[in-house]
């Protein structure tokens, strides 16, 4: 049932969210260069969610700098076919001289959006991650899972406004839910997903947890480390129970495996 | 890699609806993130006699100090007056309305150039700090210029300009300009590099950038240069005004101290200091203190201030 998929399925460029074709990246020159990526290969479908899984330093947040368009590959192809993405970094990364509400605001603020216009969407957004009440606070003033939701409610601010072209949506996610508690964690979980079903925008998640992966996802791609590749793909769409604990086994012994054979060479 | 199940797993989210098992763990969430009430300071009164007390002793101390020295009659009075002659020496100025004429004199020329040179080296900041080729260029160069004396410019701008306000405001501007664009510099080097980051990801063009993210970011650093470029302008002031001494220029703090110096007047220089020394501090506490204290609280980045 979790078949690896060795070529991606033909599909019209029409429903492409980003294609990323032999994209290589290394910083640095000379010697010392580090290659974060080598070759890697990626398709995300229109409003499909990707969750990409490697250890530590494998080079997820490079990639996801290069789809953000925040950094040039230095070789092959990144191609959006999207409105700009909405990114969430792997800090929460909010201003600290703005409050909560205000650093919702404003992507919408620079996307010219009317003052009246943007304080209801701010204060819709806080209530949608449940932090209503805190939009007057300052980031210094929020707990760290306060903080995260905070920027989820931000990038999502940034989706609208780029949204008026009518393109689709991209959201890339940067571990964001790494630095929570559990039970925080599934509850924001819950409420990416509700997100995501009723926006339909491509989500490109980035995780080190087997299970997030499996349990979000509608597909896992698994980064090697050092240089970054595309070393297998799962469909995990709709896995329940029995099946999902099977996935996960799979998924997580396979970056195992990756792992090791990094401490071989 | 597993983890360990220490927490049950949660229903699975399927379908819109939320169940109510996650609406009740969400309310405990919800009632553990609300913010503790911030808890109350001292009393205001007593927050300000605690802060204003140790200055007023060490003021009470260095004065005692002084009348005594001036009571062992180790000097002869011409070299060190006593404090009672100092102080009725600035009495009288005030009482006469002479003093004010004076400060504001001063104090008119350091704020204007003050302002002028925020005005010149703002943009200037932003330019050396943001574009490669400029801060080659002349970064050490404006670093250079923060070493040189202000009272060295003096005579080139008395040569240039002649014995007038250009002149002066002159040597104030290249007293106060390197320090507020160097600040600047400063801080914008210290700001993180996820918050540019930030800007470009959520669509913020050059010019969006540094105005919402950039200038705000390395403000505490701009303070910083703020208050030092006011140091400098008030210095380099002082300097101009003590030696381009002529009666278009009007009396200002400077002139007052170079008359006492040619009158032997111990008594007018000392208050002369003084006078200086005060409206440096007062503008530093009334001013900066506040506002720096301010930004640095917004952030949470509460100080020893
Ligand atoms: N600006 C940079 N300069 C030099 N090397 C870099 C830079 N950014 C990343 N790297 C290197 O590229 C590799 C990939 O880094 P990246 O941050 O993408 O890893 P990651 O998969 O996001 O790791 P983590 O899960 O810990 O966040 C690492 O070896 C890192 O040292
Ligand atoms: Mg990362």
């Amino acid at each position: 049932m979790t078949a690896t998929l060795e070529i991606a399925p033909p599909q019209s460029p029409a429903s492409v969210a980003v294609r990323l074709t032999d994209v290589h990246k290394s910083f640095g020159h000379g010697p010392q260069a580090v290659t974060a990526l080598e070759g890697v290969d990626l398709r995300v479908g229109l409003g499909e969610f990707v969750c990409l899984l490697g250890a530590s330093g494998c080079g997820k947040t490079t990639l996801l700098n290069l789809v953000a368009g925040l950094d040039e590959p230095s070789a092959g192809d990144v191609v959006t076919h999207t409105a700009r993405p909405a990114v969430m970094f792997q800090e929460a990364a909010l201003l600290p001289w703005l409050t909560a509400a205000r650093n919702v605001e404003l992507p919408l603020r620079l996307a010219g959006v009317r003052r009246d216009r943007r304080r209801a969407k701010a204060s819709e957004l806080l209530e949608l991650v449940r932090l209503r009440e805190v939009g007057d606070k300052r980031p210094h003033e929020l707990s760290g899972g306060m903080r995260q939701r905070v920027a989820l409610a931000r990038a999502l601010a940034s989706t609208l406004g780029a949204a008026d072209e009518d393109a689709p949506g991209l959201l890339l996610m940067d571990e964001p839910f790494a630095a929570l508690d559990a039970i925080t964690r599934d509850v924001l979980q819950a409420e990416l997903l509700r997100i995501w079903r009723a926006t339909g925008t491509a989500v490109l998640f980035v995780t080190h947890d087997v299970r997030e992966a499996v349990r979000l996802g509608q597909r896992v791609v698994l980064l090697s480390s050092r240089p970054g590749r595309v070393v297998q793909e799962w469909p995990v769409d709709g896995l329940r129970g029995a099946e999902e604990l099977a996935a996960v086994e799979e998924i997580n012994a396979r970056l195992r495996e990756v792992i090791s054979t990094h401490a071989a060479a | 890699m597993p983890r360990p199940d220490l927490v049950n797993e949660p229903g699975a989210p399927t379908g819109g609806g939320r169940d109510p098992g996650l609406a009740a763990v969400e309310a405990g969430l919800d009632a553990l993130d609300a913010p503790a009430p911030a808890s109350q300071g001292r009393r205001g009164w007593r927050r300000t006699l605690s802060a204003a007390l140790p200055p007023l002793l060490a003021l009470v101390a260095f004065v005692a100090v002084w009348q005594a020295l001036w009571a062992s009659a180790l000097w002869p009075e011409y070299k060190l007056p006593a404090p009672l002659a100092v102080w009725n020496v600035v009495w009288e100025a005030f009482r006469e309305g002479e003093a004010l004429g004076i400060l504001w004199t001063s104090v008119h020329r350091a704020v204007i150039g003050f302002l002028v040179a925020v005005v010149v080296a703002t943009p200037f900041g932003l330019l050396v700090a943001r574009v490669r080729p400029v801060r080659s260029a002349i970064g050490p160069l404006v670093t250079g210029l923060q070493s040189l004396p202000s009272v060295a410019w003096v005579p080139a701008a008395v040569l240039w300009f002649g014995l007038n306000d250009a002149a002066i405001y002159f040597v104030v501007l290249l007293g106060a300009v390197p320090s507020i664009t160097n600040g600047l510099v400063a801080g914008i080097e210290q700001i993180p590099p996820i918050l540019p980051r930030v800007g470009a990801a959520l669509g913020a063009n050059r010019w969006e950038s540094a105005r919402h993210i950039l200038l705000p970011a390395a403000l505490p650093g701009y303070l910083a240069g703020l208050k030092q470029g006011w140091a400098f302008s008030w210095r380099s002031l002082m300097a101009a005004e003590l030696i381009a001494v002529s009666p278009q220029l009007g009396l200002g703090l400077g002139a007052f101290l170079q008359h006492g110096q040619a009158l032997s007047d111990m008594t007018q220089v000392i208050a002369a200091i003084l006078l200086i020394l005060l409206v440096g501090i007062g503008v530093e506490l009334l001013a900066f203190r506040p506002v720096e204290r301010r930004v640095l609280r917004a952030r949470g980045l509460v100080g020893v201030l």
